[in-house]
This record gives C-alpha cells, sequence and structure tokens, in this order.
C-alpha cells in the first residue's frame, strides 16, 4: 500500500544561475546551482505548484526513493505522493536544496569558479531573506509565476514567513509549521555550542578543512547529539529510552544507557554525511532571521505586506519551536486581518513532531491543501 | 421531532445574531464549534470571521469547511487579540461551561466594539419544574447529567441582567426566545435561550 502512493523513483536536477546574487550580509555570489527535485506535473496555468522549503538538516531529496532499493525515502516522503496530504495528483512539488548546503546547491564544499579551489571558509554566509530570493530565481527559471503554497518546517518555516513578506504577490497560501519570527536567545544558544563544537575541533582548520584533508567530525558529531536532545521532548526520550542500561554497568565512560548509544549514532551517521561548514551556515541563518527588527520589533508591520493566506501550525511539546512562538505569528496575521487558521497538535515528539505521519496532523494539513484552488478556476 | 425543534431554534439563534451583525464586518465566534456559524455569516453577511476552538476535531472540521479558526482554550483569555481589534466578538452557548465566565465577558469587551453572548435560561418554567421535582433540569439545551455536564456556571436572565448592571456592561438588545419563537412575556420564566448585544458603557 505505502509504495502505491509514492512519487517512485526520482532524479535531482541542477539549476545555473550566472546573475549575481547580491547577499543581506552585502557579499556577493557571483554564480551559483541550485540544485532540485519535482514530483507531479505542472499544470497548464502554473498554478499548482508548491515549494517546500527544508530546515538545517535538510536538502532537495523531500519525497520518493533513487532506486527501487533505495532503503530510505525523501525526508518528507509521509506527506508527498499520489492520495498523499499534499497531493502529486493535483500539485507540482518542488523540493530544492538551499545555497550554502552540503547536497549539490553551491555551498562551502563546492568549487569556487574564481579560484579553482573549494570555498571553504570563504563561502558567504547566507540568510533566509537570501534563500527566499535564490528560491524565487528558481521559479523564475520553471515558469512559474505564483506558487499555490509554500510549506516549510522550522526554519523552513521562516523561509515560508519570508516569501509572503519579499514576494507577497508571488505565493497564495503559506504553511508555517513548527516555527518562529525569530529564535530566542536559548534557542541561539544551542546553535552557539553546535558552532563553538565545531569551530574548535582541531581539524576544522578555520574552515579550510577541505585543503588540510581533515572533517571536523569531532565537533560535527557533538553539534548534532545536541540539536538531538532538543529536538525530543523529556516525555519521549524518557519512553524510547528511560534509564534502560545498554549492557550491564561497567563504571566507564562507554556507552552506558540507551540514550548514549542513540546520540552516538546520531552524532557518528550525520557527521559522515553532512558537511561541518554547512552546518554552520545552517544556524547563523536562523540566529539571523528577525523580520520584526526592521520595523522595531513590531512582527504586525512586518507582517503587514503579506497577501497570503496562511496555515500556521505547532506541536504541544515542542520546546525548541513552542506553540507560544507560533502564536505570536499569527498574533500578527490577526492584527493585519490576514486569513489564517491555527492549529495546536498534541504530540509527545517535541520538535520532531513535525515529520512524523501523526493522523490529526496530517489531517489538518490535507484538508487544507485539498481547499487550494488550482487550475484556471481558481479565484485571484 | 425533537431533532426539527432544535434546527428551528438553532437557526432562530442565527438569524438573530446575524440581524446584530453588520454587513462586511470583522467578527470573531469564540467556541466556535465546527463553524457553521462563521460559515452563515460568510455566507449571508459576507463577513471576515475568526473561530476560536479549543476541541481537535472541531478545529479539524473549520479547516475542511474553509472557516478561519485559532485553536486556543478561552480559560485562557484573549490576550492574543488587540483592544476593539473586531466589530463583533461573540459567545454562543458557551458561557455556562466556561470557568473564568468574568474575565471572559470582560476581555470580549475589551477586543470588540460589540459583543453578543447567548447561554439557555435557567430560570426558564421546564427548568425550574423539574427543580421543584427534585431534580436537575434535563432539557434540549441542557441536555447533560449532572455528572456529566460541561456546565458550571449556569445563570438566569435575571442573573445576568445584574451581572451587566454591576460591571457597567450597557445592554444594547435582549432577545428571549423559545422553540424558535421571540417571548416578551415574563422572559425569565417562559425564555429558554437568552440572547444579548452588549457594549461597554
Amino acid at each position: 500500500m505505502s509504495e502505491n502512493n509514492s512519487v517512485g523513483v526520482v532524479a535531482p536536477q541542477t539549476a545555473h544561475f550566472s546573475e549575481p546574487l547580491a547577499l543581506k550580509s552585502g557579499q556577493v555570489l557571483p554564480q551559483y546551482d541550485l540544485v532540485y527535485e519535482t514530483y507531479g506535473t505542472l499544470n497548464a496555468d502554473k498554478s499548482n505548484a508548491v515549494l517546500i522549503c527544508h530546515a538545517l538538516s535538510g536538502n532537495h531529496h523531500v519525497a520518493g526513493k533513487y532506486s527501487e532499493n533505495d532503503k530510505y525515502p525523501g525526508w518528507w516522503d509521509n506527506l508527498i505522493g499520489p492520495g498523499k496530504p499534499l497531493d502529486t495528483d493535483r500539485f507540482f512539488v518542488i523540493g530544492l536544496n538551499n545555497l550554502g548546503g552540503c547536497h549539490g546547491s553551491s555551498g562551502p564544499s563546492s568549487i569556487n569558479p574564481a579560484t579553482g579551489k573549494q570555498w571553504g571558509s570563504s563561502f558567504p554566509i547566507l540568510t533566509v531573506e537570501d534563500w527566499v530570493s535564490s528560491q524565487a530565481r528558481l521559479l523564475d527559471h520553471l515558469g512559474i509565476t505564483q506558487l499555490a503554497a509554500v510549506i516549510g518546517g522550522s526554519l523552513g518555516g521562516m523561509q515560508a514567513l519570508q516569501w509572503t513578506i519579499a514576494y507577497a504577490d508571488r505565493v497564495r497560501h503559506a504553511l508555517i509549521i513548527a516555527s518562529a519570527p525569530n529564535l530566542t536567545a536559548q534557542n541561539m544558544a544551542f546553535n552557539e555550542v553546535a558552532r563553538q563544537a565545531i569551530i574548535t575541533d582541531p581539524e576544522f582548520h578555520g574552515g579550510d578543512y577541505y585543503e588540510h584533508g581533515t572533517v571536523p567530525r569531532r565537533g560535527l558529531r557533538i553539534a548534532r547529539m545536541l540539536g538531538h536532545i532538543t529536538y525530543l521532548s523529556d516525555d519521549v526520550m524518557g519512553e524510547k529510552f528511560g534509564r534502560k542500561i545498554k549492557d550491564t554497568i561497567k563504571y566507564s565512560f562507554d556507552v552506558e544507557f540507551e540514550m548514549e548509544s542513540y546520540l552516538r549514532y546520531q552524532g557518528d551517521k550525520f557527521a559522515g554525511s553532512f558537511d561541518a561548514n554547512t552546518y554552520l551556515r545552517m544556524t547563523r541563518a536562523l540566529d539571523y532571521y528577525d523580520p520584526a527588527l526592521a520595523f522595531n520589533g513590531d512582527l504586525s508591520k512586518a507582517l503587514s505586506k503579506a497577501k497570503a493566506e496562511f496555515l500556521v501550525l505547532s506541536f504541544t511539546s515542542d520546546w525548541r519551536f513552542s506553540p507560544a512562538r507560533s502564536r505570536e505569528i499569527v498574533k500578527a496575521l490577526l492584527d493585519n486581518e490576514s486569513t489564517v487558521s491555527y492549529a495546536e497538535v498534541t504530540a509527545a515528539h517535541g520538535h520532531d513532531a513535525f515529520l512524523m505521519p501523526d493522523s490529526h496532523y496530517h489531517a489538518i494539513l490535507r484538508s487544507y491543501l485539498s481547499n487550494i484552488q488550482i487550475g484556471s478556476n481558481h479565484a485571484e | 421531532m425533537q431533532n426539527n425543534v432544535n434546527i428551528t431554534n438553532f437557526r432562530q439563534d442565527f438569524a438573530i445574531i446575524a440581524n446584530w451583525v453588520k454587513f462586511g464586518s470583522k467578527v470573531l465566534d469564540l467556541g466556535c464549534g465546527d463553524g457553521e456559524l462563521l460559515q452563515f455569516l460568510r455566507g449571508s453577511l459576507e463577513v471576515k470571521g475568526y473561530g476560536v476552538e479549543k476541541d481537535d476535531a472541531n478545529v479539524l472540521a473549520c479547516i475542511q469547511n474553509g472557516s478561519n479558526v485559532i485553536q486556543m482554550d478561552l480559560e485562557d483569555g484573549l490576550s492574543g487579540f488587540e483592544d476593539q481589534s473586531f466589530n463583533t466578538v461573540i459567545l454562543s452557548q458557551t458561557l455556562q461551561a466556561m470557568h473564568h465566565t468574568e474575565a471572559i465577558v470582560l476581555d470580549m469587551l475589551r477586543v470588540g466594539q460589540e459583543v453578543i453572548v447567548t447561554f439557555p435560561n435557567f430560570g426558564y418554567w421546564r427548568n425550574r419544574i423539574q427543580i421543584t421535582l427534585g431534580q436537575m433540569p434535563v432539557s434540549k439545551t441542557l441536555p447533560y447529567q449532572w455528572f456529566d455536564t460541561p456546565n458550571v456556571h449556569l445563570c438566569t436572565i435575571n442573573d445576568f441582567d445584574a451581572f451587566c448592571k454591576n460591571h457597567n456592561i450597557d445592554i444594547l438588545e435582549r432577545k428571549v426566545i423559545t422553540d424558535g419563537e421571540e417571548v416578551n412575556f415574563i422572559p425569565n420564566l417562559l425564555g429558554c435561550l437568552a440572547m444579548y448585544r452588549l457594549k461597554t458603557k
């Protein structure tokens, strides 16, 4: 059954952009590649496009598999496919790898055409705003003027929100899930510890480890372990691992508890597949995003130009992007008389809940998405 | 038969609320359920409506039928809504189930230029008879048994009139209905459902 509603075997594509991209930092990216995947078919009037914005460690491989024998599908495969909540029989879904990433789009590990060497530490620090600008260019490349919807969780939700601010006319619906209008000091503090773990790793070499033939694996591993703690709730960690002992207590610093085994496994897996320079930049994009800053902290003013309709979702046990933060977005939208619905999903899985196939959560997404009009009859 | 009476009553309730809501205005429906009233107002008066609802299934139903809904518990107050940001704030047959009854009415008056409150009149003669016979009233507006009722703050029309007086609340209009018909004679005895249009003095 699950095979029947998969988008099947997919392949990524690459778009090259030779027009320079002016970044918020003042730097300019002279040219760049964006790697992306699409699922479903773009309809005749191009009114059914949905953009998926990824979070910290995500990428363009959102749904489907790369081969029949591929062990794992894309990271949001439970949401996307024929007959799934984001129905690829109706929608044309686009996933991309953000700039600065490590899965094919231009990033620190890509070759800088100016030097012929890997960018390393010299790759610019990008912001959510920069990402959204580059995503808009990808839409231009695909001939899409307006998105039926932009969807994102966590850092992806920030991009979805930014879409409604920066390109108010180009997005009809924004689904902002487990996100926030900016990070709290505590949330940024976790990012700082993660970065310090990487930066102080002797193998980091100021970010130019490629040319030293090293990988700051230890730092990245610790950063990811810390991340995993914050993505789960106390309850779910208790339920999953509790105080369960791995074998017998050895009075050592080896793995004694199941929880340690899990964190080490997750850390090792990630450190072997992700780029530390990308991780640093993703956390910085999170830290810097604050659309209200230019409006004296007034989020309502920041969102006053938004024309999209909104669905804002949060999860009760998510303490890293708590429901209270989503309610701030909702309040600002209400102040602007935007069309908005907000649901607070009861879930045990903490921040990770947004990737879980909870039936109520998915029913909400399915209902909302099925009400989005596409084709020549959509009211605009 | 019972069901038909219910529907008539319900529509009469809606019809009166619709009369009190201005065309194209901004409406907040507290405890909006599955969004039925919002849909009715949207269709008939083109209001910009938002519902507030706690229950998961109702929130989902609202999203299904395209009503704006904000999932939250009314007991936490309306701090997410600015002063006087709605033309009308409605609390339809939910007042009696609120714990922070006083707080919600005052908060509604803060958020709305006008407030509509409806509740089952506990002073209705059928309720009084059941009390006289020595049992808690059970009826179509109070369909629960004493042990499973969500209603914690039942009141009579006289009680609510006094509440408004004590809190300096202006009663712009009051309508009392029984079986879909308006009741003007001894409403606190003969009225089943009380409907108020209120404003801060």
